[in-house]
């Protein structure tokens, strides 16, 4: 299970360039890199709009990733890391980004970067991780006013999603559209720690319950639990779910109906908003610096 | 901004808020705490900086029981860092 | 007069059967399995054929412990009575300890301190629960993931001298971290070792919420394990008793509240 698990949710290493933009018209070029436990991501941005970026796994060593990251997102263009005005780094391993002219925490990007990807309107951000849950809320220009981070407990977390396919032997891809397949909710599984969870579920298990309706009880836990979060930093409309547990539709689905606000969808892999938003605070760095603002 | 540092776990929420507007980095709870649970850093929320106090990596996953001492079950409860903050800025969730 | 008191923990249910409110005439205990009742029921019979006693010969039965109401008013059990699981605690340690002043008990699912007054009642408590990483549960979730019998770990922990730090405070990512320090050729003493820490460290803190007051004692089933009370000693910087058979001391309590009972008829 541990073996599988910092890999959870697949995807894949990609980058990509806007093909109609041009890099010697802009005024400022500025670059972000999101160095985070699994995943590394870095953007450019010009005069603050997305122009290329890449997303590949992190290596053992933060400092090599952090430019394998960078030059995979130029590659193509042209650029090169003199050209970059600014470079600003966040995620866990933002202090290993030689490069970087500041680094700026992973809560503020996140929120900076859902704003960019989903549009102002944007007020409330939940991401739910392998192993943490987050929950932001923003004003109108994607500056944090609340924000919580649970990275203690399992439960709520892609993670313990993990331990109860495993439990059921339904993969982890699927569990959240089996839990779907009952006609009528259960009540939700007591207990909140994932130990004790999976222990009530194997005694509803043993009680008959079909699959199905043991994995709709767990789910539901799941929600009431990532809800009660959201509660605390105060939950406003509009509403977006990043990280790899939103992929769950189970989860997604159970979200939408129990806040009754429909989250919006993403034009852009929400993955990228930590290095979207480091390389819009890189913008405003280096405007600061020019005096614009 | 309210931060909020720690977690929910099975047996409850334990959080520390901390508004950042409200505290101006005067580190008067930082001294006040016996157990470094608080630390003064720089606001890594946006590119202005400046100094607040947080919660030390050290201790977010477990305030529940690094705060266990000052706060006891009955008698009076005086929590020296909220005590201590001037401007307020300290609340706790549990 | 024959009493008996009844603990439905969530791993063990525990039985003690007294007589004259003194002599203990009986210990049982056993799993708890998918049919709660039906595994209380199985102990009690199992201690009531060491001592060949029927029911009927037994007077007042007490039940404490998380499963108790299963067992209230029931038959052929049919606790009386029930009474939560800190005041049978307080009440069976003081029995055994009459100097003790705080109890630290121990289980598969909770943690808790009593402060016990003069009389052996309950003057303060604080419980840990509904997080496997503050009781016993932790240390058994971990022995699986160091493939180590549950038994052993205290005996393995006990022949390490280091002291590593594990950052994890959940079960779930502990295990991660324990596979972790294995790959990384950390010593399984030494492994072993960082978990009692760990977990004497949570327990510890808890305690400190009702303040230590001498004598402390400890029970509960995880007061079997002698890798857990060096680091628990250390944590609270006091000496710890253990009495006999700690597991069963709050089915013990809830026996004693048993007598009371028979005697007031
Ligand atoms: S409640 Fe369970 S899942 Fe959560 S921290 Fe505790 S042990 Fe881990
Ligand atoms: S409650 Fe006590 S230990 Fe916790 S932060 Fe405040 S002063 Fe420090």
């Amino acid at each position: 299970m541990s073996e599988r698990s910092s890999e959870f949710w697949r995807w894949r290493e990609y980058r990509h360039t806007q093909p109609n933009m041009d890099w010697n018209q802009a005024k400022i070029v500025t670059a972000g890199i999101d160095i985070g436990s699994v995943g590394s991501k870095a953007a450019i941005i010009l005069d603050g709009q997305l122009y290329a970026y890449s997303v590949m796994r992190t290596g053992g060593v933060s400092e090599e990733t952090a430019f394998k990251v960078m030059n995979w997102a130029l590659e193509g263009t042209g650029l090169k890391t003199e050209n970059l005005h600014q470079v600003v780094g966040t995620g866990y391993g933002r202090v290993n980004i030689p490069f970087a002219n500041k680094t700026i925490t992973e809560i503020a990007c996140h929120a900076r970067g859902a704003h960019y990807i989903y549009g102002p309107s944007v007020r409330t951000v939940l991401d739910i991780g392998g192993q943490d849950c987050k929950a932001i809320r923003c004003d109108n220009k994607g500056k944090v006013m609340s924000f919580l981070m649970n990275d203690k407990c399992a439960a709520g977390t892609g993670r313990g999603l993990e331990v109860f396919s495993d439990l059921i032997r339904i993969p982890i891809e699927e569990v959240g559209k089996v839990s779907l397949n009952v006609t009528e909710e259960p009540p939700p599984v007591s207990n909140t720690c994932v130990i004790f969870a999976k222990a009530e579920s194997v005694a509803l298990l043993r009680q008959g319950w079909p699959k199905e309706k043991v994995a709709a009880a767990y789910h539901l836990a799941m929600v009431d639990r990532i809800i009660d979060l959201l509660t605390k930093v105060g939950i406003e409309k509009d509403f977006v779910i990043t990280g790899g547990v939103a992929k769950n539709i189970g989860i997604a689905t159970r979200l939408e109906t129990n806040l009754g606000i429909k989250p919006l969808e993403p034009e852009l892999d929400p993955i990228l908003a930590g290095a979207i938003g480091a390389a819009l605070f890189a913008n405003a760095l280096y405007e600061k610096q020019l005096g614009l603002r | 901004m309210q931060a909020h540092y720690g977690y929910k776990d099975g047996s409850g929420d334990y959080f520390i808020i901390i508004d950042t507007d409200n505290c101006d980095g005067c580190g008067k709870c930082v001294k006040a705490c016996p157990y470094e649970v608080l630390e003064l850093v720089d606001n890594e929320f946006d590119i202005e900086g400046g100094s607040m106090a947080t919660v030390t990596e050290q201790h977010r996953k477990k305030i529940k029981y690094s705060c266990a001492p000052c706060k006891p079950v009955s008698g009076e409860r005086k929590l020296p860092c909220v005590l201590a903050c001037e401007t307020k800025a300290i609340t706790h969730s549990w | 007069m024959i009493t008996a008191g009844v603990d439905v923990g969530a791993k063990y249910v525990k039985i003690v059967i007294l007589e004259d409110g003194k002599n203990v005439l009986a210990r049982a205990n056993g799993i708890v399995e998918f049919d709660v009742w039906k595994s209380a029921n199985d102990v009690f019979e199992k201690a009531l054929l060491n001592v060949g006693l029927k029911r009927e010969q037994v007077g007042q039965v007490v039940a404490t412990g998380m499963g108790r109401k299963i067992v209230h008013m029931k038959p052929p059990i049919d606790a009386k009575e029930i009474v939560p699981e800190v005041i049978a605690d307080a009440k069976g340690t003081y029995y055994l300890i009459p100097t003790v002043k705080t109890v630290i008990d121990v289980g598969a699912e909770e943690g808790r301190g009593i402060k016990v007054s003069e009389n052996g009642g309950v003057r303060d408590f604080v419980i840990n629960e509904r997080c496997a990483a503050g009781a016993g549960t932790f240390i058994e979730t971990m022995a699986r993931a160091l493939e180590v019998g549950v038994e052993n770990m205290g005996p393995l922990a006990l022949k390490s001298m280091n002291a590593i730090p594990m950052n994890a405070q959940c079960c779930v990512f502990a295990e991660s971290e324990v596979v972790s320090l294995i790959h990384s050729k950390v010593s399984k003493e030494d492994i072993a070792k960082a978990i009692h820490d760990a977990i004497a460290g949570r327990i510890a803190s808890m305690v400190l919420r009702i303040g230590v007051e001498k004598d402390v004692a400890l029970i509960g089933g995880v007061a079997r394990n002698p890798g857990f009370l060096p680091p628990l000693k250390k944590e609270l910087n006091t000496e710890i008793l253990i009495p006999e058979y700690p597991e069963c001391v709050g089915a013990l309590g809830a026996a004693l509240f048993a007598s009371e009972m028979e005697g007031q008829k």
